[in-house]
C-alpha cells in the first residue's frame, strides 16, 4: 500500500540564467525511503532543497513547475514557508548543531514554536532521543555541550533535533558522508526504523548505501531525472544505459 | 643521496625572521618603559585621599575624584548610546540590507569614519549636538539656554559617534563569522529570520561584539580632543549628579546637563595650563596611572563577559 506524499511535475530551476534542474517529474511515496543518486553537480541536492524551499534563501533563484505535498502546492503565494519547514525536517551533510547544550539543541524547534512548558519540552527531548537511538548514550549528560559528542552522535542528534518539530517528511543531504562505517551503520539502522512513520528522502554518493537503505532510487544527471524506479530494479536491471553505467561504477 | 644531507640555506628567511623579532622587541620595550615609568612615578602619589578628594590649592594639591567620576560617567553614557545603535546598524547591514552600491558606500564610509582625527569629531559634536540639536531644542521648547551649551550628554553622544565605527565593524565581523550551516539548521527547523538572528546568530556573535565594546571603551575613555569643546571643565569640584526623587525616596543619578571633569583632559591641563607645572608633575603621573587603571578595569569587565559567553559557546 503506497501513498504519494510529494508530487513534482515539470519542475525547472534556474540560478540566474543557468538552468540547474530541467523538467523533473517524480512521485515520492509516504513511509518509504527514496534515494537520490548521481554525480556531483547533477542537481540532486538542489532538488532536495526545493522540497522545503531552502532555495528561497538564495537570491536570484527562479522555479517553474509544480510541487505538491499532500496535494498542496508548496510554492503557492499564500503558503507560509515557515510552517512548511516545520513539517519537513532536514539533516545536512555535516552536523550543524548549535554551540549550545544537547538539551537546548533538541528543544530549539519546539521552543521557537512557542512551547515554553519545561515538562513538555523534557518529554519531547526524551521522546526524540529515544527515536534517534541516542537516549541511552546521552541521558545523563543532556546539559553537556552538544559539540562534545562524537561525529556520529552529533549527526544522530541532528536527526533527533529535526524530529522534535514533528515533521512528516525528513530530507537528508548525504547524512553519513563524513562518518566512519560504524556510525554510518547506526544512521542507516535509524533510517530503517524511521521510515515506519516518516517519508524519507536521502541524497547519497554512496551507491551501497542507496542500495541498502532505500526502497526507491532516482538517478539524476546534469540536472535531469534520468531514471526513477524501485531500488532493486535500478541496481539490478536499470532500463537506461546511463543509469547502468553509473550504478556499476563505469562513470561518475 | 648527498643532496638530502646538504642543508638548504634560507638567508632571506633568516633575515626576515630576525628583523621582525627585533622590531617586536623594540615595541615591547617601549611599552614596558612607558608603563614602568608611569607606575613607578605615579604609585607613590596614589592614596585613598588622592582618589577620593577634589583638587585643592589651584590644582597643585589634592585629589582627582571629580575627574574619575566624570570619565566613568561619560564613558558609561557613551556605551549606552553607541552599543545599541552600532549593533542594530551592523545587524541591518549584514542580515537585511541587500548588497547594492548604496550599502557598499555605507560600509566604506563606516570604515573611513574610524580613521577621522578625533578633533574633527569634537568640532562635529560642537556644531551638530550643541549648536544645531541643542539650540533648536531650546528654541522649540522655550527653555532659554538649557540644551544649547556644553554638557555631559553631548560629550557622550559625540564620543558615541566616534566609537560607532569600531562597534559596527567588529559586530559585522562577528555576524559574518557565524557559519551559514547554523543558519540553515535554524531555517530548516522552521525558524523565521528574526528568530534565527535572535537565537542562533547573535548568541554566537556576542564575544566579537564585546571585543568591539572593549576597544570602544578604551578609545573613548582616553580621548581628550572631542571633550574639549563639549563640557569638559578646567576645574569643577562638584560632581555632575542630580537627585531623582520619588516622594521622599531619592536616588542620585548622573546629571547629563552638567559640565564635568575628565581624566585625560585633566592631565592635559595639569601639564600645560597649570600655574606651577613642575609642582604638579607627581599629580600628572598619578592621574595617568589612574586613567590607565580605570580603562583597564572597564576592559576587564567586558573581558569577563566575553570569557563567559565564549565558555557558553564551548570555544574555550
Amino acid at each position: 500500500m503506497k501513498e504519494t506524499k510529494i508530487t513534482v511535475k515539470n519542475l525547472n530551476l534556474f540560478y540566474g540564467e543557468k538552468q540547474a534542474l530541467a523538467d523533473i517529474s517524480i512521485d515520492i511515496y509516504s513511509q518509504r525511503v527514496t534515494a537520490f543518486i548521481g554525480p556531483s553537480g547533477c542537481g540532486k541536492s538542489t532538488f532536495l532543497r526545493v522540497i522545503n524551499r531552502m532555495n528561497d534563501l538564495i537570491d536570484d533563484v527562479r522555479i517553474t513547475g509544480k510541487i505538491q505535498i499532500d496535494g498542496i502546492d508548496i510554492y503557492d503565494k499564500n503558503l507560509d514557508v515557515v510552517n512548511l519547514r516545520k513539517r519537513i525536517g532536514m539533516v545536512f551533510q555535516k552536523s550543524n548543531l548549535f554551540p549550545k547544550t544537547i538539551y537546548e539543541n533538541l528543544i530549539f524547534g519546539p521552543r521557537i514554536n512557542g512551547i515554553k512548558d519545561r515538562k513538555v519540552l523534557d518529554e519531547i527531548a526524551e521522546k526524540t532521543l529515544i527515536q534517534a537511538a541516542l537516549w541511552e548514550e546521552v541521558k545523563d549528560r543532556l546539559d553537556d555541550p552538544a559539540l562534545s559528542l562524537s561525529g556520529g552522535q552529533q549527526q544522530r542528534l541532528c536527526i533527533a533535533r529535526a524530529l522534535a518539530v514533528e515533521p512528516q517528511i525528513i530530507l537528508m543531504d548525504e547524512p553519513a558522508s563524513a562518518l566512519d562505517p560504524i556510525s554510518t551503520a547506526k544512521i542507516e539502522e535509524l533510517i530503517d526504523e524511521l521510515k515506519k512513520n516518516y517519508t524519507i528522502v536521502i541524497v547519497t554518493h554512496n551507491m551501497q548505501q542507496a542500495a541498502r537503505v532505500s526502497d526507491y532510487t532516482a538517478f539524476f544527471y546534469l540536472g535531469r531525472l534520468i531514471e526513477y524506479d524501485k531500488t532493486s530494479r535500478i541496481f539490478t536491471n536499470p532500463s537506461n544505459r546511463q543509469t547502468e553505467d553509473y550504478v556499476t561504477g563505469r562513470f561518475g | 643521496m648527498s643532496i638530502l644531507l646538504k642543508k638548504h640555506k634560507d638567508i632571506s628567511g633568516f633575515i626576515f625572521i630576525n628583523v621582525t623579532r627585533l622590531l617586536f622587541l623594540m615595541l615591547i620595550l617601549m611599552l614596558a618603559f612607558i608603563l614602568i615609568k608611569i607606575i613607578v612615578e605615579g604609585f607613590s602619589v596614589i592614596s585613598w585621599e588622592f582618589i577620593s578628594s577634589e583638587p585643592k590649592n589651584n590644582m597643585t594639591e589634592g585629589g582627582i575624584f571629580p575627574a574619575i567620576f566624570g570619565t566613568v560617567a561619560v564613558t558609561l553614557l557613551m556605551i549606552l548610546f553607541a552599543l545599541p545603535l552600532g549593533i542594530f546598524s551592523a545587524i541591518y547591514l549584514n542580515e537585511y540590507a541587500k548588497d547594492s552600491v548604496f550599502t557598499r558606500i555605507i560600509r566604506t564610509a563606516v570604515n573611513n569614519l574610524a580613521g577621522v582625527p578625533s578633533i574633527v569629531f569634537g568640532l562635529f559634536g560642537l556644531g551638530f549636538f550643541i549648536l544645531f540639536v541643542g539650540k533648536n531644542l531650546d528654541e522649540v521648547l522655550q527653555t532659554g539656554l538649557l540644551f544649547g551649551q556644553p554638557a555631559l550628554i553631548w560629550a557622550s553622544s559625540t564620543l558615541a559617534v566616534l566609537v560607532l565605527p569600531i562597534i559596527i565593524v567588529s559586530t559585522l565581523e562577528a555576524l559574518n563569522s557565524v557559519p551559514k550551516s547554523h543558519r540553515d539548521a535554524s531555517y530548516g527547523l522552521g525558524a523565521t529570520k528574526w528568530q534565527t538572528i535572535k537565537n542562533v546568530v547573535l548568541p554566537q556573535a556576542r564575544p566579537g561584539i564585546l571585543t568591539g565594546t572593549i576597544l570602544a571603551i578604551s578609545r573613548g575613555a582616553g580621548e581628550t580632543a572631542p571633550v574639549l569643546f563639549l563640557g569638559a571643565a578646567f576645574f569643577l569640584p562638584n560632581l555632575p549628579i542630580v537627585d531623582l526623587c520619588f516622594g521622599d525616596y531619592c536616588i542620585p543619578m548622573i546629571n547629563p546637563g552638567e559640565q564635568f571633569m575628565y581624566l585625560a583632559y585633566h592631565i592635559f591641563i595639569l601639564a600645560t595650563q597649570s600655574s606651577n607645572p613642575t609642582k604638579t608633575m607627581p599629580l600628572q603621573y598619578g592621574s595617568t596611572l589612574v586613567l590607565i587603571t580605570l580603562t583597564f578595569l572597564l576592559n576587564i569587565t567586558a573581558i569577563i563577559f566575553r570569557y563567559r559567553f565564549r565558555k557558553i559557546l564551548g570555544r574555550l
